[in-house]
């Protein structure tokens, strides 16, 4: 009994201690034309948001007012406003806009329309079209360098990694990948870009002063065929020490050691699981599985897999509230 | 010989440094040809009939895709037409082509592909097969200098047989035309069924007495002939046509004797691409079609576009236009094509057919994709549908 009282005064003591940081991840449901809006204290949906037809790439803005969802059947970003939960306004994007990314100041974003070969580039504050950039078949992946001067866009048929002065809005480099080239993701300290070759089954990493390909991640699951691995979706810790993988319809989410590029572990998440975002606080990284309808969480530290949240039809893009 | 060395010396280390970028320095042409008949065939639904430029629309958007790669990487493609009419010699019009084109994209019938690879068998042309279905071509007529796009009949029937197995569809009432390709489909159908453990309860065939397609009180009778025609069958779960050359098998749904669904040439219908696919980025290809040829895409276009996007892929790795090296590497273990099909498609090495996923579609909506979940193989589960490795009667030489 006394065992009993000091085992839960401790318990009680430990979370006190540990004061509960409580976030709030936005999922596009890419079928069910909604957000669900998931407490990261609870591990709860609390709300679920009707927005435009086929949402997928979504963001917070910088200041935390907004998030941003590509309504790609819609031909458009909608606005959600954090506080009142619907839609503020809408970002004139061009034709089918599915993945976007925005410079570190949060006054431009950079959107990847599928349907013409096109970057559009955004004023956010102004809601205005400020120009676009001719790049490859079909755009997808989109980042932006941590200086901001360089943008980056995978094409999915062209199967490359267009490097885009932001300056001066003109392709700089290109570097060829595997096929479907469909996310990027820069080292935080922006020494390597890492992009997911879903059809290639493969992460390139490239050098991006020499614009060149230096290594590259390959895959390998028991009991798995070679191609139900499809990378996709990128997540690299602040450290730039762990880089995360999202395996598509392997189910599986690699845990790769940056400096010996090799997979240190599979960590077996829900089906068909397309993106990732981490808490601010780094301790989970939360991740969207397409065809399993929901969401798992992942402690960052153990590389467990402790939870999973069912969300809204077909999850596919994640964002958690900025710092 | 010093300046010289080390002018070789800097040369190569410009190109490791260069090579990377995916830059070109010269520019480099790619001539592909297209060879077809005029006219287009007959089908029993309007809905159906296929347009003049059937196919070749397909491989126009590859070429223009080709080529918005191509600008980054100094590459261009082109495409030369050839579009025999009737009477117009095939293999003339291929050795014609040849002699500007290192590749040809050919949709002829299956004696004429064969006239027209032995004619150019020494030249260094390769053939890229989009109309072919016969599984000869891959088997005992096959051709080191052809690549098959399109798939077997062998793949296409494997692909719905594992399907209605999989429905627990096993027991098939077979009616066959009276045609030659319904019979070869007849055959695929049959190889099929024992494969996969269904059981064809009985065989029919419905023979080709002429007469119209169209007519202008066609339902009514139609409606009385269709119930006849499948009466008095023993059990069966659904009904498998045969009817390549669309005489009877689009009458069959919802005219049957006994309430059964119809797969095969009509109902739910295996084939390499519909209009209706979707998944995989498959919008993003069906858009920039109906944006460049304002109106659908068809199995035959998605053959040509995939068979001109091999030759531009080829091009982009192995940055060259020389038809022999990208010959080479299509033929080679590295490639590998993106088709929006949810996996990159490769060729089968032991006779040059590309491995595909097969859609099943019904007219309206993709129903599956085949193959289908628990359809094991040891090397690709793309390989349970058609003519395996250990079968092959094929020898490349």
């Amino acid at each position: 009994m006394w065992r009993y009282c000091l085992l839960s005064g401790l318990a009680a003591s430990l979370a006190a201690a540990a004061p509960a940081h409580a976030y709030v991840a936005y999922v596009s449901n890419e079928k069910g034309n909604t957000v669900s809006v998931i407490d990261t204290d609870s591990w709860t949906v609390t709300h679920t948001i009707k927005v435009g037809q086929r949402p997928r790439g979504i963001e917070f803005t910088r200041d935390g007012k907004f998030v941003m969802v590509a309504v790609g059947d819609d031909d458009t970003i909608q606005m959600i406003d954090t506080k009142t939960h619907e839609i503020a306004d809408t970002l004139p994007s061009g034709p089918d806009p599915e993945l976007f990314t925005q410079d570190t100041s949060g006054k431009i974003l950079y959107v990847a329309n599928e349907n013409d070969n096109t970057v559009t580039i955004i004023d956010i504050a102004k809601r205005a079209r400020l120009g676009d950039i001719q790049v490859g078949v079909e755009p997808e992946g989109m980042t932006v360098s941590p200086d901001d001067k360089i943008l980056i866009n995978t094409s999915e048929t062209t199967n490359m990694a267009h490097f885009i002065d932001t300056q001066k809005h003109e392709i700089v480099a290109n570097v060829l990948v595997d096929s479907r080239p469909r996310f990027a993701q820069f080292k935080p300290d922006g020494s390597e870009l890492w992009v997911s070759s879903e059809i290639g089954g493969t992460v390139s990493i490239i050098d991006p002063v020499k614009h060149a390909v230096t290594g590259k991640i390959e895959f390998a699951i028991p009991g798995l065929r070679r191609e139900a691995i499809q990378p996709v979706g990128i997540g690299i810790t602040r450290d730039g020490k762990t880089a995360f993988i999202a395996l598509g319809p392997a189910n599986r989410i690699a845990v790769v050691d940056t400096a010996t590029r090799k997979v240190e572990k599979y960590l077996l998440v829900g089906q068909r699981v397309w993106h990732m975002a981490f808490t601010p606080d780094e301790k989970y990284l939360l991740t969207t599985n397409g065809v399993s309808n929901d969401v798992s969480v992942i402690d960052v530290a153990s590389q467990k897999v402790i939870k999973t949240i069912q969300v809204g039809e077909l999850p596919w893009g994640i964002t958690i509230t900025p710092q | 010989m010093f300046r010289w060395l080390v002018g070789a010396f800097a040369f190569a280390i410009s190109l490791g440094l260069t090579a990377p970028l995916a830059r070109a320095a010269d520019p480099v042409e790619v001539n592909i040809g297209y060879i077809h008949h005029a006219g287009t065939r007959e089908t029993l639904s309007l809905v159906m009939q296929p347009a003049e430029n059937d196919g070749i629309a397909g491989a126009r958007l590859a070429i223009e895709d080709n080529n918005t790669t191509g600008k980054f990487l100094n590459q261009h493609f082109n495409l030369d037409e050839v579009r025999l009419k009737a009477g117009d010699d095939a293999v003339k019009a291929a050795v014609t082509l040849a002699s500007h084109d290192g590749f040809i994209i050919a949709d002829l019938g299956a004696d004429e592909l064969l006239k027209v690879s032995d004619a150019l068998r020494d030249n260094g042309t390769l053939l890229l097969n989009v109309g072919g279905l016969d599984d000869r071509l891959r088997e005992e007529d096959c051709r080191a200098n052809v690549i098959h796009v399109a798939p077997t009949r062998s793949m296409l029937a494997d692909a719905l047989a594992q399907y209605l197995v999989w429905k627990q569809w096993k027991r098939w009432l077979l009616v066959v035309g009276s045609h030659d390709k319904d019979k070869l489909f007849a055959d695929a159908l049959r190889r099929s069924a024992t494969r996969f453990g269904a059981k064809i309860v009985q065989e029919r065939t419905f023979e080709d007495t002429g007469g119209a397609r169209r007519t202008d009180s066609g339902v009514t009778l139609i409606q009385r002939q269709m119930p006849v025609f499948t009466q008095q069958a023993p059990a069966y779960d659904v009904l498998v046509a045969a009817d390549e050359s669309e005489v009877f098998a689009s009458y069959l749904p919802y005219r049957t004797w006994d309430p059964r669904p119809v797969a095969g040439s009509a109902g739910l219908m295996p084939t390499s691409w519909d209009a209706a696919h979707d998944q995989w980025g498959a919008v993003q290809l069906q858009n920039r079609f109906v944006k460049l040829n304002s109106r659908r895409m068809t199995a035959l276009d998605m053959q040509a576009w995939t068979a001109a996007r091999m030759i531009g892929e080829a091009a982009s790795r192995t940055n060259s236009g020389d038809p022999k090296r990208l010959a080479d590497f299509i033929k080679g273990p590295d490639f590998s094509v993106a088709a929006f099909k949810g996996q990159p498609l490769t060729l089968r090495d032991w006779n040059l057919q590309l491995r595909q996923p097969i859609l099943l579609a019904d007219g309206r909506m993709v129903v599956s994709v085949s193959p289908q979940e628990g359809f094991l193989h040891q090397v690709s589960e793309l390989d349970t549908l058609g003519v395996d490795r250990p079968e092959t009667k094929c020898k490349l030489h």
